[in-house]
């Protein structure tokens, strides 16, 4: 690899010609148009889902601007998450500090809006002024009543990743708050689904199915009672491991409850994670009936792939996502229709997932880490690739040099979690794939 | 340290504004620097203010588009930016080399007192091999909203290029904050006039590109630094807009000084003569540009212009009755605003609200200027936000909404039409290519405010007419 900016060389490797280990977890490189976002965004993405909370943005007015409604979270009741508060900073501000704007915007939306929690984002000009947000926040907290949690996630102070760390930090504050509850004999805490599409829900009817009972899900359709007596669950089932890992270790060294990493992206994955579920309750009625889902699942969705996998054997597929643990699912769901994955990459991937990954690929296949426009453009003319799959920001690089694309981010709109999920992706992949108009592209 | 017994009462500004009507000012510089050929814009500040502003436009205009950060870290806040934006300068010259780097800063690096000609000029020190210009806009966040951002990078690559000289036949166009189409369609008229226009900024390719066999790092397009440099030397300057930069003043405390636009600048500076106007949107406000153009060509209007005025003036009759007193919320920009209530104006509707998230302290000045018909009851307010809208609105019962996708949601709780205009349109295609502008853009604007009302009507009708 040598068209790429230097400092990113190691950041790129090859499956079978370059032997070093990628390197990863590090600052995007000034000036090099990653994909990634801020502190902020990662602490933003994760608590978002919340719907019951009020998620107070403090600071000058783009970063809640540009996060309002920003993510398909669904929710089966309040619908405050989708509303963007900001204290909306103007210089004076800047120069008098924001503590008091701050407050009475708080007093007055908690007022408004009832909400059982508030989350208070410090943005990157909130650290500067030294704006003594924790004060304020312990102040509202003492007059209303409600946690009010800051959020100290200036976009400066490191990587999404960080930001992450910090929402983690944030919603372990609530968690074992509520002592007053009975856990069933099989509980279960879902960490890192978002309910994008209503994935949730999917996944909710299966483990109802094996008579496994949802305490909390972090943060998907998110409630702040269900999450204050979260410690009380058997275990805790962690997707998204980056976001959310954090939660989960303290949650073990805390409450000590265990966790496992699972995905629910594909056949292969959705199966293995019931599977295991079922497994840590030792309950043989619990697998018998995790077996029966399954095969019942697999059943109907193989048959009905066929006609897919037909039209998209042998086509080549491109991989930028968020989270790497996603990629590895989309590797294998993409092998299921028969397509090969020939780029891979995330913003926010760790060594154990970029090696999961290599082991993973074909030989040949390009790994990235927090990559940008200019190289992912490269890769997939480099590759030949068919197809990306990615979110906003790489859907029109995809389309621009004429492959197919499927949007596999915040923004979707079509649920692809579990088996219906993986009918969907496959749906998804053909329509994009396969539609007539890229002949006019070549 | 926060103390209670320090708060005053609460005071309106110390609401929060709840689903904002504006955007911060780099996203607007990030689109005026795309206007300009070969020019990469960098934003100065955290990595999330470039990626979260690429995805905002992304969304409306489905295009690549490139903004580079110079990703500040926790040193660079506490030491100063001057490294990590050397670092982002080379690796931006090393990808794009770019003939122009355009340069916003943010709230995070004005706060703290970065100078940014400094480090450009230690920069170029220390590499003297580097050909690249550098343009710089100041675009805190905290100062003004999106438009500030627009017109305060268009203003500072025209102080960086612009020459003084003696007057020649071309003629600069300022056009604002619009969309690809409008830009196409102002060169056309131009063109149809015979005349040379130098527009700033004109992301008119560079914002809506064909599809591409390679990824074309800096998008093809823009109007070049040696069209800037003429723009000295212009006959006269066109510039849309009243209220301009006028925002930026809002909640200011350290200079009450407003910068002054490009066509101000070269009006001071190059005594190139200026005319200002509300964007011509409706038959008032594009008789007035095409006026200024058959003055500053000598030229008639050409006859595809009268015949294109004429069946707009015969579409106005034969719909008048479907927008007459009906109730409209008009938001956005201010001047997109002032343009479009002073077409709506002129067709019958009841501007019943005329709202905004700027706040220049003269928009209600400007609306009842252009709005003849309406100027004895329309509500005007500035630094609005949807929440305010909506509850407004729910109250006061509004027939249609006009203004971008954010107001959708209000729309949907009234289950009233909304008619798509300006930016962001990021549920919709083609948000980029709407033409708001001359008569044709008009002619756009009105089919589709009238059809949303006849669509209304019929949807919710019993009977299902099949004829208006």
């Amino acid at each position: 690899m040598s068209n790429y900016l230097k400092d990113r060389e190691n950041q790129i490797l090859t499956k079978g010609t370059d032997s070093a280990e990628i390197s990863c977890e590090k600052k995007s490189l000034a000036g090099s148009v990653s994909q990634r976002a801020c502190v902020f965004c990662g602490s933003r993405v994760v608590l978002y889902p919340i719907a019951d909370a009020l998620h107070v943005i403090h600071g000058p007015v783009g970063c809640a601007s540009y996060t309002w409604d920003i993510r398909g979270s669904l929710s089966s009741g309040p619908q405050l998450h989708r509303l963007s508060f900001t204290t909306d900073l103007k210089e004076r501000d800047v120069v008098f500090g924001g503590e008091k704007k701050l407050y009475h915007a708080l007093i007055d939306l908690i007022d408004k809006h009832q909400p059982k929690a508030a989350f208070v984002f410090s943005t990157c000009i909130i650290g500067v002024i030294g704006d003594d947000v924790e004060a304020v926040c312990r102040q509202v907290t003492k007059e209303k009543g409600i946690d009010v949690i800051p959020v100290m996630s200036e976009g400066f102070n490191g990587t999404k990743k960080d930001g992450y760390k910090i929402a983690c930090g944030a919603l372990s504050k609530l968690v074992g708050t509520n002592n007053d509850y009975e856990a069933p004999k099989y509980s279960i805490n879902i960490l890192g689904d978002f309910n994008l599409a209503g994935e949730l829900w999917i996944l909710a009817e299966y483990y109802k199915k094996l008579g496994v009972e949802i305490i909390s899900c972090m943060t998907g359709d998110g409630r702040v009672e269900q999450i204050r007596r979260a410690h009380k669950a058997s275990l805790n089932v962690v997707q998204c491991s980056g976001s959310i890992m954090h939660l989960a270790k303290e949650m073990k060294e805390k409450y000590d409850i265990p966790f496992m990493k699972v995905s629910y992206f594909g056949i292969e994955d959705m199966s293995e994670a019931l599977y295991e579920v079922a497994k840590f309750f030792k309950d043989d009625e619990m697998l018998a009936k995790a077996r029966e889902l399954v095969t019942n699942e697999i059943s109907k969705l193989l048959p009905a792939l066929q006609p897919y996998r037909q039209k998209l054997e042998g086509k080549k597929a491109a991989i930028y996502v968020g989270g790497a643990f996603k990629a590895i699912s989309l590797v294998k769901a993409l092998r299921l229709l028969g397509m090969k994955t020939v780029v891979v990459g995330s913003q926010t991937g760790n060594a154990e997932d970029y090696k999961l990954l290599k082991d993973l690929c074909d030989e040949g296949t390009i790994i990235v880490d927090d990559s940008n426009p200019n190289e992912l453009s490269e890769f997939v003319k480099l590759t030949g690739a068919n197809l990306f799959i990615g979110g906003v920001k790489e859907r029109p690089i995809a389309h621009k040099l004429g492959l197919g694309f499927c949007d596999h981010n915040h923004e979707r709109k079509e649920a692809l979690a579990g088996y219906v999920g993986m009918m969907n992706f496959a749906k998804e992949v053909y329509a994009s794939v396969t539609s007539p108009v890229w002949k006019f592209v070549k | 340290m926060f103390e209670l017994n320090s708060v005053p009462k609460a005071k309106e500004n110390y609401k929060a504004t709840q689903n904002a009507c504006k955007l911060c000012s780099p996203l607007g510089a990030s689109v005026a620097f795309k206007g300009f050929k070969g020019c990469v814009p960098l934003i100065h500040g955290s990595q999330g203010c470039a990626t979260y502003i690429r995805r905002y436009l992304i969304s409306h205009y489905k295009e690549p588009i490139d903004i580079a950060s110079s990703n500040f870290t926790e040193d660079a806040t506490i030491f100063g930016g001057d490294e990590n934006f050397k670092l982002a300068v080379l690796n931006i010259i090393n990808q794009y080399k770019p003939e122009i780097i355009g340069i916003a800063s943010t709230c995070l690096s004005e706060t703290i007192g970065d100078d940014v000609s400094l480090f450009v000029h230690s920069f170029l020190e220390k590499h003297p091999e580097i050909d690249t210009d550098f343009v710089m806009a100041s675009t805190p966040s905290y100062q003004g909203t999106h438009i500030d951002g627009f017109h305060e990078a268009v203003s500072g690559v025209v102080k960086s290029y612009a020459k003084k000289g003696p007057s020649q036949e071309h003629v600069n166009l300022f056009p604002g904050f619009v969309s690809t189409e409008d830009l196409r369609l102002l060169k056309e008229i131009m063109a149809d006039f015979s005349l040379e226009d130098i527009m700033m900024p004109d992301y008119s390719e560079s914002l809506d590109n064909p599809v591409w066999d390679t990824y074309h790092r800096i998008p093809e397009g823009g109007t070049s630094k040696e069209d800037v440099v003429k723009s000295g030397s212009a006959k006269a300057s066109i510039e849309f807009g009243t209220i301009l930069n006028r925002g930026k003043l809002s909640g200011r405390v350290k200079s009450k000084q407003l910068s002054r636009t490009g066509a101000q600048f070269l009006k001071n500076e190059m005594d190139v003569p200026l005319v200002n106007m509300p964007m011509p949107i409706g038959i008032t406000q594009t008789d007035a540009f095409f006026e200024e153009l058959k003055t500053l060509s000598g030229n008639d209007i050409p006859e595809k212009y009268t015949k294109q005025r004429g069946r707009l003036v015969d579409a106005y009759v034969d719909a008048h009755k479907y927008t007459f007193g009906k109730k409209a919320v008009v938001y956005g920009e201010e001047d997109f605003v002032v343009a479009m209530a002073a077409f709506l104006d002129e067709i019958g509707i009841e501007l019943a609200l005329v709202a905004t998230g700027g706040e220049s302290g003269i928009l209600e000045e400007e609306i009842k200027k252009y709005c003849p018909e309406n100027k004895d009851k329309v509500v005007v307010r500035e630094g609005y936000d949807f929440e305010s809208i909506r509850e407004w609105s729910l109250e006061n019962k509004p027939d249609i909404l006009i203004g971008h996708s954010k107001g959708y949601y209000i729309a949907r709780e009234l289950n009233i039409p909304i008619v798509r205009v300006g930016f962001p349109v990021h549920d919709r295609v083609g948000g980029q290519r709407i033409k708001h502008l001359g008569y044709s853009g008009t002619q756009e604007l009105f089919d589709k405010v009238v059809n949303a009302l006849i669509e209304h009507k019929q949807s919710n009708s019993p009977v299902g007419y099949k004829y208006m």
